[in-house]
């Protein structure tokens, strides 16, 4: 199959990007999208060119490290599939496709489609400790844990933080992979000693890496390839309202 | 930026750190949207009674006894004012705030933007929100005040309504203005619930739905008045 490819390109952070049209003209249906790209950088490095620089690490649809925009859809089209598990046979023959990073102040793009997500794990340290012996392993079935809410933590816990929620929405929002990872421990009795404090400074450090707000749109849950929902969100939401107010300053005595 | 200290809140009180993060100002958005929401609905309770003609008397229309005794309670007329004032001045600050952010938060645009599941309503929201703002000043100038009136009557509540929405042109406005607050109010009472924590399989579609409805019901509702002037069913 033939296709039009407008990849954004940009030597680093500081320079200014602009999209490069490249001409694809025997990409195979079976290829992934990242197959297809390697074929596009073969043809580059052969002409000795720069080849388009794009994170992939795994290729299974597990890491977390691909992503980018394809014609406005973090991803590409296919729902709960990431850009490596995205199969070409998705396109048509002859299509014009928009490849561009992830766009969010607090993403910056490092090179082409490449850009740095530290943010996220500064969001997830802000989260700070969970309360458990550490030590040998503790017996099987020692701590009860509902089914449901042991399902629910792993739907959360599915998140492979890959930015796609902060690429699809239209406020550049961290919040579905926020809630996500404050819901995944929020959700088992291992996280409940910290749940209060984990959300309310997890939320901060959202904001301070200069995320948007949400809006409630629910593009992001679109865009996720983990299909997380945006229920967690309001699960989010609620732990902060009620963490924001329960701390209490060091050293408060009961009578004060 | 404003959000740069929002994380180094240490120092300062719960109460500021609530007020400078996304999510504390989510809540005042959905919180100060409900009081205005609340007023709404007896705002219409009270426009509905243009439809009642005059009393039993047949002295005086029911709609001008309705004001004229709304008037003769100035407190209650007053504090709603404030009240309302102070909904709008804090929802107006959030909705700015939260923008100014957002725009900042994705300085470069995409090249193409391609939604998969937003509402209408929801993509609507800063607009519509900016449209009934400005509605809000034309309705108090036309009705409130009169300077916006061709044939404004103090006091004349019902010959005043019926003057104003002869001529289609106003109609027209308020119909684009209940239009906005129509997708406003539906993307806005069904939001309330995500962003105050609320959640549920089961009860999330049916408030989506109710939504839906009351939005719906509520700017048919105010429109049914330049409606029925148009149609000649309220004349003076």
């Amino acid at each position: 199959m033939r296709l039009t490819l407008h990849v954004w390109r940009q030597r680093n952070g500081r320079a200014e990007g602009q999209f490069v049209k490249y001409d694809m003209p025997n990409a195979s249906e079976d290829m992934s999208f990242l197959e297809m790209l390697d074929v596009l950088n073969e043809g580059l490095v052969a002409q000795g060119q720069d080849p388009v620089a794009f994170d992939h690490d795994c290729r299974e649809g597990i890491c977390g490290m691909c992503g980018f925009v394809i014609n406005g859809v973090p991803h590409g089209p296919e729902r709960g599939t990431t850009a490596c598990q995205l199969h070409m046979r998705k396109f048509k023959d002859g299509d014009e496709l928009w490849i561009e990073p992830w766009r969010a102040s607090a993403f910056p793009v490092l090179k082409d489609l490449s850009v740095n997500r530290s943010a996220f794990d500064r969001i997830i340290q802000a989260g700070g400790f969970i309360s458990v012996h550490t030590g040998s392993a503790p017996d099987g079935n020692a701590l009860p844990i509902a089914k449901e809410a042991s399902d629910r933590a792993m739907d959360a816990a599915q998140c492979i933080g890959c930015g796609a929620c902060v690429a699809a929405c239209p406020n550049a929002s961290a919040s579905l992979f926020t809630a996500a990872k404050i819901g995944h421990l929020g959700l088992l009795p291992q996280g409940q000693p910290e749940r209060d404090r984990r959300a309310v400074s997890m939320v901060e450090r959202m904001n301070a890496e200069g995320f948007g707000h949400c809006s409630n749109l629910g593009e992001c849950e679109a865009a996720c390839p983990k299909e997380i929902s945006i229920e967690f969100i309001a699960r989010m939401n609620r732990d902060y309202l009620g963490g924001a107010f329960s701390q209490r300053p060091a050293g408060a005595r009961i009578e004060d | 930026m404003q959000t740069a200290t929002a994380g180094q809140g240490a120092a300062r009180t719960p109460l500021a750190r609530f007020f400078a993060s996304t999510l504390g100002r989510k809540a005042v958005m959905a919180l100060t949207g409900v009081v205005m929401f609340g007023f709404l609905l007896g705002h219409l309770a009270g426009n509905l009674l243009m439809f009642a003609g005059k009393n039993a008397t047949g002295t005086a229309y029911r709609m001008d006894e309705y004001a004229a005794q709304l008037h003769s309670m100035p407190a209650l007329v007053w504090g709603t004012r404030v009240v309302l004032l102070l909904s709008v001045a804090a929802h107006v600050w959030v909705a700015v705030s939260l923008a100014s952010m957002s725009s900042a938060a994705r300085p470069v645009a995409y090249k193409v933007v391609k939604t998969q599941q937003a509402t209408l309503a929801s993509k609507f929201m800063k607009y519509g929100g900016f449209l009934i703002f400005a509605f809000i000043v034309y309705h108090l100038l036309h009705f409130t005040v009169g300077v916006a009136h061709h044939d404004f009557k103090p006091g004349q509540v019902y010959a005043n309504v019926v003057a104003g929405f002869s001529q289609p042109a106003v109609s027209g406005a308020y119909a684009v203005a209940m239009v906005s607050l129509c997708l406003h109010l539906y993307h806005g009472l069904y939001s309330f619930f995500l962003t105050m924590g609320f959640n549920h399989p089961t009860y999330t579609p049916r408030i989506r739905t109710g939504a839906q409805v009351v939005a719906v019901a509520l700017a048919a509702g105010f429109l049914s008045i330049p409606v029925a002037v148009l149609a000649g069913v309220i004349k003076a």
